[in-house]
């Protein structure tokens, strides 16, 4: 079967400064595997830099990895051209994480999406071309005729991530990867837009990357999930497994932290311990806010299968079989 | 501008009875009538419609609703922040004994931070990135409180940036070099610099996960208790306001249909979009179910005759499409625009 996209060890590292460099490890040694034929909705959750952006940024070839490859229908990305560059770029497409810094604040919101069409010869004519925007507004729930002709800042905050998704509507991608894409609404059109992103996947065969914090919605739509700690992988699996029992301390700490809309079932048992900014990056990387930490988390863990769809990062877990890091998506039902 | 248009409206019945709810303590915020129209190429958008509420010191308003429904324009409204082409047409605010609304520029701009804080949606994007951060809280005191001493100043900030659990290091840190969370914290800082007695919070931490989220909310948390604020939360997460806030205020095209403690919103909403905002709430019995409110919400250029909300309501009579329903306040005391409720009233 064919591979749409592939991801083989990749690692990135940013340093900053310029005499006393400071580097940021924002991902390492991440294997991905999207299949062609197997369309799936995958979850990448983890707190606020743990390198999901990074993750987006490198599938979608706008950051270089300092390490490994990224694989689009058997070819290196860096080395496309031509034709095979233009289809990578409409296959795989993206909602951004801020709506409020993507928009050039001197276009429309119709330039902003008949640009796409345009770029990528999407529409047959100009009555065409209007039809398909309508159908992606009105599929995020948006009025074409009170969004069209308007700025940016003249919207609010949920209208513009929307404009966001339904600009990745319009093009009709093989892979969406869509950071937050609904952090901004409400919880009805959440529901709306979430549904809208699975009959993608589930009708027209589309794959996404669903990056979120929210669990309760990653839950909803998604079949698998990674969470990321730091650039590494803590736990990955069925989503409904790793949800319902999760095994690593972090991704409990994660779940304890869903704040319910239920009144009885109070936010947050467990204290948090601050993370510590200055924490050695060897071993484990959870080890500083661990309530589990023992001495060999001085080591990195490897992964181990807890069992077919349950991998976890930890050595609470030693006795289990080991996963290779390339082999992580065998463990991640499609 | 704004005390002329409002000096000549008369204060409406609705606006006595519903300061009149039995809410225990004096209150410390006033929101009466207050409307805010958008005048755009297309047409007048009324993003804000007659809404008026109170909140007393140490309380905990959630305010949601449909995206686009005015809650931002409202905290805009709060702070006389409104830009042309927007305007506020009417209404007041009163925090303690000032009438916000009665203010010159000048003296409102010192109200800002002192009386009443706004953190915008997307504030931590919003910090200067060539500026540390210790520079723009100084900024933040000076351009509202003249004359205070540089060792004061000093003192002020560094209490707030423990106030919200933060090193001292970070007063000498540029926003890059911080998280998310950080971001947003130091952006909570510099609201409650001067001590407000009210606190707006606009979508504070839609782009945190889940642990960062707890940990700003807890920050609020203690920091209103310490300066005894009213603090209204704004956002969409209906989870964080079961587990923070005290009333639910939920909007509908740029009027308040309801307002309740957060215990009857969750087990006993009244007005029929805040039905279906709780029952669109997601849990993980129901996995893939998806309940969505059908329809668009209403343009604010061509609201719906009667109820805004009549053509999306399963619960729509004929007087719905006919009559706007005023704003009632039911005998339990709580708030709910609608139709059905005429008679509990
Ligand atoms: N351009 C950059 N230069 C230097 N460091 C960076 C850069 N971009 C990201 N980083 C660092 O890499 C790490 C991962 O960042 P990333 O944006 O991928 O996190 P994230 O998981 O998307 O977080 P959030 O939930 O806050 O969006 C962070 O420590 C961040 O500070
Ligand atoms: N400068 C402007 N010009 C014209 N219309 C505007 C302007 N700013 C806001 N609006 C409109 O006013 C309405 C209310 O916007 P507001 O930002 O208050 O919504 P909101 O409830 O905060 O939504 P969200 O939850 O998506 O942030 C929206 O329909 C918006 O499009
Ligand atoms: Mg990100
Ligand atoms: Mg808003």
């Amino acid at each position: 079967m064919a591979n749409l996209l592939e991801l083989k060890n990749v690692s990135k590292v940013y340093s900053r400064g310029l005499i006393n460099t400071k580097a940021t490890i924002a991902l390492q040694d991440i294997s991905l595997t999207l299949r062609e034929n197997e369309p799936t909705i995958l979850t990448v959750a983890g707190e606020s830099g743990s390198g999901k952006t990074t993750l987006a940024m490198l599938l979608l070839g706008f950051t270089t990895p300092t390490t490994g490859q990224i694989i689009y229908r058997g070819k290196n990305i860096t080395t496309l051209h031509g034709k095979q560059r233009m289809a990578f770029r409409r296959e795989v497409q993206a909602v951004f994480q801020d709506p409020f810094a993507v928009f050039n604040p001197f276009y429309t919101v119709d330039h902003l999406l008949t640009v796409p069409i345009r770029r990528f010869k999407l529409a047959k004519s100009r009555a065409d071309a209007r039809n398909r925007m309508d159908e992606a507004l009105t599929a995020v729930g948006l009025r074409p005729e009170d969004v069209l002709g308007r700025f940016p800042h003249q919207l609010s905050g949920g209208q513009r991530q929307r404009i966001n998704v339904a600009r990745a509507l319009l093009l009709k991608p093989r892979l969406l990867i869509a950071d937050e894409p609904v952090s901004m609404v409400d919880a009805s059109l959440r529901a709306n837009i979430l549904e809208t992103l699975r009959n993608l996947q589930r009708d027209h065969g589309v794959s996404i990357i669903y990056i979120t914090h929210d669990l309760t919605t990653a839950y909803h739509i998604s079949k698998s999930i990674i969470v990321l700690y730091r650039g590494a992988v803590m736990e990955a699996g069925d989503i409904d497994t790793v949800i319902k029992s999760p095994r690593h301390p972090y991704t409990q700490l994660l779940v304890d932290s869903i704040p319910w809309p239920n009144l009885e079932k109070r936010w947050g048992v467990q204290p948090i311990k601050a993370r510590d900014s200055g924490a050695s990056t060897e071993g484990c990387r959870f080890r500083s806010r661990c309530p589990m930490a023992m001495e060999i988390c001085k080591t990195p863990p490897p992964l181990f299968r807890i069992d077919a769809h349950h991998t976890a990062s930890c050595y609470l877990y030693a006795e289990q079989p080991q996963v290779a890091p390339d082999h992580l998506s065998e463990l991640l039902p499609a | 501008m704004m005390s002329e248009v409002l000096s000549d409206r008369p204060t409406t019945s609705r606006t006595s009875a519903l300061s009149a709810r039995p809410s225990g303590p004096e209150p410390v915020l006033r929101v009466q009538n207050l409307e805010v129209t958008y005048y755009t190429d297309a047409g007048r958008a009324k993003a804000l419609d007659d809404v008026s509420f109170t909140l007393s010191a140490g309380e905990k308003l959630g305010m949601v609703g449909e995206s686009g429904s005015g809650k931002s324009t409202l905290a805009l409204a709060m702070m006389r922040m409104i830009k042309p082409p927007g305007r506020i047409e009417a209404g007041r605010v009163i925090v303690g004994d000032t009438d916000l609304t009665g203010l010159d520029d000048d003296a409102m701009r010192k109200a800002r931070l002192s009386k009443i804080a706004y953190i915008p949606q997307g504030a931590m994007n919003s910090l200067n990135p060539v500026m540390r951060i210790g520079a723009q809280m100084v900024d933040a005191v000076k351009s509202h409180m003249n004359g205070e001493s540089r060792s004061s100043i000093g003192d002020r900030c560094a209490h707030a940036l423990k106030s919200v659990d933060l090193d001292a290091s970070v007063f000498r840190m540029y926003a890059h070099e911080l998280s998310g969370g950080m971001k947003q914290r130091v952006c909570i800082a510099i609201g409650i610099l001067l001590n407000p007695q009210v606190i707006i919070a606009d979508e504070p931490t839609s782009a945190l996960d889940v642990v960062t989220q707890r940990q700003v909310m807890e920050t609020i948390d203690r920091v209103q208790k310490e300066i005894n604020a009213a603090v209204i939360l704004i956002g969409h997460d209906m989870g964080l306001m079961a587990q923070f806030v005290d009333k639910v205020a939920v909007m509908y095209a740029g009027r308040l249909v309801e307002v309740s403690t957060v215990r009857e919103m969750f087990t006993d909403p009244k007005h029929p979009y805040a039905r279906a905002l709780i029952s669109s709430l997601p849990n993980l019995d129901n996995k893939g179910v998806f309940q969505g409110i059908p329809g668009l919400a209403p343009s604010l250029l061509r609201l719906p005759t009667g109820c805004a909300f009549h053509p999306r309501c399963t619960h729509a009579m004929d007087i719905c499409g006919t009559t706007r329903p005023e704003v009632r306040m039911l005998a339990s005391g709580r708030v709910v625009t609608c139709h059905l409720f005429n008679e509990e009233a």
